[in-house]
């Protein structure tokens, strides 16, 4: 299915967020994902279906003043 | 002490982590501050990516609360979120609410902060609102549930110092209680010092420090300046006269002619 992954369009064959991230090689306990604005948190990453053309932000910490 | 949200902190300096010229500076830098609380920040992480874990592990191995951000916000729902996303992430309440209005001056969009402000406190966040010197959108982020407020002095990163003194006292006189922060616009230790004679309780800087020639020996620096004017403004300082008073008293001085 195709996403905008991060802002840029994706073709993933993924059918929850949790697989997603393991396709995509996004893994670690500092990341933070929403889905179409609304976050998911960590533990509903497997529960949480996709449908094509979903907007996925994936999040990680930086540097920040 | 200084008590923030119910945690107390010895140290008065808040410091920001971005701008360094690395790691390790910045570790350095932190350390040499002494403070108790450094700011964060989120981004999109790139796929395969592994920069935020490799930041993530210097944070912790610090040991001091973090405060993360919502810098580059410019909208309620952007803030919301990105504070949400900043809790999963740093499993923290604490969140320094920044919704940008203005591109070059990076002034805060006061009615957007005073909205994301409310819906934050109301699902259970410490907000650290960066505000303006503005007594009445000080007074509605209070109403907002907002335990702190952090002004600020000057435009972020422009290192001007105080430009509003007058501001900064009036803030100081009308929120007794609140725990009041600097935040944004200083620029030299100097400036930290006066910020904290007017009465403040902290001071939060991140380029002042991590853009000196010598980042460390700057975080030092600072953590002095800011306790020396906590230190004055305890301890009650002088008011400016006109003219001339002299120190050495002048009864008993011998007459020689």
């Amino acid at each position: 299915m195709r996403f905008i992954v991060n802002g840029e369009e994706q073709e993933v064959a993924a059918t929850t967020l949790k697989e997603l991230l393991s396709l995509l090689d996004y893994e670690g306990e500092w990341l933070a994902t929403a889905l179409n604005g609304e976050l998911v948190h960590r533990r509903d990453r497997a529960g949480c279906a996709l449908v094509e053309g979903d907007r996925i932000e994936i999040l990680s910490p930086m540097q920040g003043g | 002490m200084l008590s923030l949200y119910g945690t107390e902190f010895a140290s008065r300096l808040l410091l920001g982590t971005a701008r360094y010229p690395s790691p390790a500076v910045l570790a350095d830098a932190v350390r040499a501050s002494r403070t108790g609380i450094v700011t964060v920040s989120l981004r999109r992480e790139t796929a395969g990516g592994r920069s935020g874990g490799a930041f993530f592990e210097l944070i912790r191995e610090l040991g001091v609360s973090v405060l993360p951000n919502t810098a580059g916000c410019h909208s309620v729902s952007e803030a919301v979120l990105t504070a949400k996303m900043a809790r999963e992430v740093f499993r923290t309440d604490w969140i320094k609410l920044e919704v940008i209005g203005h591109h070059d001056t990076l002034q805060p969009d006061v009615f957007a902060l005073v909205e994301a402000a409310r819906i934050l406190s109301g699902e259970g966040f410490h907000v650290f609102p960066y505000t303006t010197d503005d007594l009445v959108v000080a007074e509605r982020l209070v109403d907002a549930g907002c335990r702190v407020l952090m002004p600020w002095c000057a435009p972020i990163g422009s290192a001007m110092g105080a430009v509003n003194p007058h501001g900064l006292r009036a803030m100081r006189a009308n929120f007794p209680e609140v725990p009041l922060i600097v935040d944004a616009g200083i620029g030299r230790p100097s400036h930290a010092a006066t910020v904290m004679e007017l009465g403040f309780d902290a001071v939060l800087l991140n380029t002042a420090v991590a853009a000196a020639a010598d980042p460390v020996f700057m975080a030092r620096a600072f953590a002095l300046a800011v306790e020396a004017g906590r230190h004055a403004f305890r301890a009650g300082m002088l008011e400016p006269r006109d003219m001339a008073v002299p120190s050495t008293p002048i009864i008993g001085k011998a007459v020689f002619q």
